[in-house]
């Protein structure tokens, strides 16, 4: 057993036990909690694949950043813990055998052919100049520019929406409602009335 | 010349037409007086041209051709066109003159009717139907006046529309009538099928080549194609001729004002039936079944309706079962290939039967309007012109020489008896029986009205006096004729080539040609003579003797017997009083039985079946099934997502399973 | 050595852990957020997988992207649920029923 299957199998195990977790407590920041320790473990996975960028990129983005707000929100919304707890058990064998079939039917399929260490053997161990992040940036600002540029408006879109879903503005500030405004008809506001002229004598 | 002759044409239907469109859409601009004005001078304008046209037509001229193109449908072209011979010639005169006689007639009678317009405008538009009919040289045409008469029939029996009786008798009219027509139209779509083309002349050319040709009209008998169309035909003929069993709207057509029942029900419309048969005779010549058929139902038609003209008590009852009858008699001259008797009846009882309706109205114009001749009595002295008008009419019709119903009543008989189709032994049986029940019950209405003690109330006797000179005049016009009409045409009509161009008899047939051989080669007085003096020997002219006695019998000398003769023989007399169940067997089998039909029909086809499994049913099955559904839909996200990764599962095993 | 099925049965084994929980989870629907978070993170864990036995970069660009779309994706989801807690104070799925037919 080398060092790397050792470490594999350890770090899967975690993950494995934290997922389980996640979906299993009544807590739901204990929840989040398990949740970071999942992307901890899959980021070191990640590390044992020579993907350092994007394990460091997980960390910083998905746990400090994501889970974060997560947290935020989870601790911000008055939860009720008891109430929580109810209803379990009765859905636990359909959902616990729907699951099971399906990781069945997809170690079924991922076990056997192509993906076999036959098939695919593993790639030679990088050397020490190596630097994933160097490679990754020689493709992404050449060939996959487009994409990275559209995906910067996509995260600035996101930051509109979800500020403007979010925002509650000042009960005291004046609004125009321009849609409203258009859709304004002459007899909703004038009447016109007939009179006869008064004189006065 | 041949231009000129087509003007004149058309002129005579199409003045007609005018005058009716102007009396009608603009009778109360015009008035009273423009109405019977306008409407007057164009009949009188037809029947002038009828007359040169008639004058021409003996002189030899005849024509026959297209007027207008319709219109073209699939390379058949629809055609008004003329055909002008002595048969059309003879019936053009026919219908203008009576129609004349009684637009003139009109203006007596309707005279303080709130109608008057409209009824001038609607007889005048009956004259232009007619002629339309009579002068078309195909049958599409022919079938167009046929249906326009009936249309116009419609509208005059409901003139008072405000009486539910005229409403009943118009419908009943012309539904009797459509039940014919269905026969006319098979007869005409069997022609058409058979020939290829609607038009007269070219049709009676291709007869001989389809002879042996037949048809299945139940599936597995064969009709020969000509016995077929002929039947047809005729039955087109029954509903329009009032034959039995079709004959039933006639009696209920007397609600109409009596004018139209003396211009429709006696001279003209009823006609068209015996006129379309002479003018198919080419067709009918070449199918002895039709020929016999035709006999048997105008043998029937003819004895049966005179056994019911005896009981009635309307006075134009009794007229309206004596045009049955002898309506019957012209069936039976046809039957017996005897086409020119047919057509010299036709013309002479429209003359008599006229007069008789007219002379009806009259009496019943002096008595304000009471029809029923129990309650008359003695007019002679009140009503001198009118009787002397009806005596001629009913000495007409009863076949007494020299008048005109004579000689072509005889004429008809003699045929039947030459005749050797088949049931021409029980048809002569049967115009014979029929001669004096006619001069029975003619001469009972005679003496019934004008005779005898007065039976009306003292108002009404108070006010009795003779008709105004525009109803006389008409009777005395048409008196003439009946007097003398028959001999002065039994010669043209029977015995010489008059029709041969239009009719067309085959010599086996040809039974007046047999009687015809009696008098060849004389002059028209001696014809006339001898036919008078061979007439006064026959069975015919005894017989209707013995009816006017018995008649005399019967209401002068011993008014007691009808009374005891009626108790005797209570049943028959029960029988002919409701016109043999006829009228009963219609309305509860037929008329009834439709609307039972209709009834069932909506109640259960339409609410039960239609509203309420069909479509009631279907939306409760939508709605059934999607309450089943309904828990799908529970608005929780995460058994949508759930249902989704079902779906991912389904996929896989299924992909799985594949490979 | 380790073969890719291992990777690649790592990668199943936390999706279906994640669709159980979707199913699961009855009463929070913060819980059905970090179930799909999983979801992604098994995706994530198949495409570096590929890249890494196949030797080509672009598996991890596409990673790249996902943890991109994933967090604009979680912090919409996120906004909506306050807005949601705003109107009904309730994350409870149970109360979240307002689509039903």
């Amino acid at each position: 057993m080398t060092f790397e299957q050792l470490a594999f199998y350890f770090l899967a195990s975690v993950a494995v036990v934290a997922a389980i977790m996640v979906v299993t407590v009544r807590n739901p920041v204990r929840a989040a909690m398990f949740l970071i320790l999942t992307f901890f473990t899959v980021g070191c996975i990640w590390l044992l694949m020579e993907a350092e960028f994007l394990a460091i990129v997980l960390v910083l983005v998905y746990v400090g950043a994501v889970m974060v707000l997560f947290l935020f929100i989870v601790m911000m919304l008055d939860i009720d813990i008891d109430q929580l707890r109810e209803g379990f058990g009765e859905y636990l064998p359909i959902g616990a055998t729907v699951a099971v079939i399906i990781l069945l039917q997809l170690a079924i399929v991922l076990s056997s052919g192509p993906f076999e260490i036959e098939q695919m053997p593993a790639p030679a161990a990088a050397t020490a100049e190596y630097s994933n992040t160097h490679q990754l940036g020689l493709l992404i600002y050449t060939y996959y520019v487009y994409p990275f540029e559209l995906a910067a408006v996509l995260l600035l879109l996101a930051m509109v929406a979800a500020i403007s879903l979010g925002l509650r503005g000042r009960s005291t500030s004046k609004r125009q409602k321009p849609n409203e405004q258009v859709r304004v008809h002459k007899k909703d506001r004038l009447r016109m009335v007939k009179m006869n002229a008064e004189k006065q004598d | 010349m041949m231009d000129s002759m087509k003007l004149v044409y058309l002129a005579i239907p199409l003045v007609c037409l005018f005058a009716a469109i102007v009396a009608g859409l603009f009778g109360r601009q015009i008035g009273r007086t423009g109405a019977h004005t306008i409407t007057i001078a164009g009949v009188a304008t037809a029947c002038a041209l009828s007359i040169y046209v008639y004058v021409d037509v003996m002189a030899g001229n005849t024509f026959n051709g297209t007027v207008y193109i319709w219109g073209i449908s699939d390379n058949f072209p629809f055609e008004v066109g003329f055909l002008i011979d002595s048969l059309t010639a003879t019936m053009m005169v026919i219908v203008t003159f009576v129609s004349l006689m009684v637009h003139i007639y009109t203006i007596g009678y309707m005279h303080e009717d709130p109608g008057y317009q409209r009824f001038f405008s609607y007889i005048s538009l009956f004259t232009f139907s007619m002629l339309m009919l009579v002068m078309s040289n195909n049958f599409l045409q022919l079938f167009f006046g046929w249906e326009a008469v009936g249309l116009v029939s419609y509208l005059l029996i409901g003139f008072w529309y405000t009486r539910d009786s005229a409403i009943y008798a118009n419908m009943k009219a012309f539904l009797v009538n459509r039940v014919g027509d269905l026969g006319f139209l098979i007869g005409i779509a069997a022609i058409y099928a058979t020939f290829g083309t609607l038009d007269y002349n070219a049709v009676f050319a291709s007869v001989p080549e389809v002879i042996n040709q037949s048809i299945e009209v139940i599936p597995g008998s064969e009709w020969s194609i000509i016995s077929f169309i002929c039947i047809m035909l005729f039955i087109g003929a029954m509903g329009k001729s009032a034959q039995v069993p079709l004959h039933v709207w006639l009696p209920d057509s007397m609600e109409g004002p009596t004018p139209i029942s003396a211009l429709i029900h006696a001279a003209t419309m009823v006609t068209a039936g015996i006129f379309m048969v002479a003018r198919t005779s080419p067709l009918f010549e070449f199918s002895e079944t039709a020929l016999s058929v035709v006999m048997i139902i105008g043998a029937i038609t003819a004895f049966f309706m005179a056994l019911l003209g005896l009981v009635q008590n309307d006075i134009k009852r009794v007229v309206a079962y004596s045009t049955l009858s002898q309506l019957g008699y012209m069936t039976v001259g046809l039957g017996v290939s005897g086409y020119a008797a047919s057509i010299f009846h036709l013309g002479t009882h429209a003359f008599f039967k006229a007069l008789l309706f007219l002379a009806a109205g009259s009496v019943i114009i002096a008595m304000h309007h009471e029809q029923d001749m129990r309650k008359m009595g003695g007019l002679r002295k009140f009503l001198p012109w009118t009787y002397i008008t009806a005596v001629i009419g009913s000495l007409a019709l009863a076949g007494i020489p020299p008048f005109a119903g004579f000689f072509s009543k005889d004429l008809i008989i003699e045929s039947v008896h030459h005749s050797e189709l088949f049931g021409s032994g029980i048809a002569y049986v049967a115009v014979l029986s029929g001669v004096i029940l006619t001069a029975f019950y003619s001469f009972r209405l005679l003496f019934m009205t004008f005779h005898g003690r007065p039976r009306m109330d003292q108002h009404t006797l108070q006010h009795v006096k003779e008709s105004p000179m525009v109803v006389i005049l008409p009777l005395l016009l048409l008196a003439i004729p009946s007097m003398i009409a028959g001999a002065m045409f039994i010669q043209p009509m029977a015995f010489s080539d008059y029709f041969s161009g239009s009719i067309l008899v085959l010599p086996q047939h040809d039974v007046i040609g047999q009687i015809a051989e009696h008098y060849h080669d004389k002059s028209t007085v001696e014809i006339v003579f001898g036919f008078m003096l061979h007439g006064i020997m026959q069975p015919p002219f005894w017989l209707a003797i013995g009816g006017i006695f018995l008649a005399w019998l019967f209401y002068i000398r011993r008014p007691e017997l009808p009374g005891r003769v009626t108790e005797s023989v209570k049943p028959l007399y029960n029988l002919l009083l409701n016109k043999y169940y006829l009228d009963d067997f219609n309305q509860k089998f037929f008329a009834n039985g439709t609307v039972g039909i209709g009834r069932l029909l909506s109640k259960f086809g339409d609410t039960v079946f239609i509203d309420g499994w069909l479509v009631n049913g279907t939306a409760k099955a939508v709605g059934y099934f999607s309450r089943i559904l309904k828990p799908l839909q529970s608005g929780l996200v995460n058994q949508y997502a759930f249902a989704m990764i079902i779906g991912l599962l389904v996929l896989m095993t299924w992909f799985l399973s594949v490979n | 050595m380790i073969a890719l099925s291992d990777y690649l049965i790592l990668g199943a084994i936390l999706f279906s852990i994640s669709v159980a929980g979707i199913f699961l989870n009855r009463k929070n629907v913060l819980i059905l957020l970090m179930s799909i978070e999983l979801m992604l993170l098994a995706v994530n864990l198949n495409f570096i997988a590929f890249s890494h036995y196949m030797n080509d970069l672009a598996g991890q660009v596409f990673v790249f992207f996902i943890l991109t779309v994933a967090a604009a994706e979680s912090a919409i989801g996120l906004a909506i649920i306050i807005v949601l807690f705003r109107r009904r104070h309730t994350i409870n799925i149970q109360d979240l029923d307002s689509l039903k037919g």
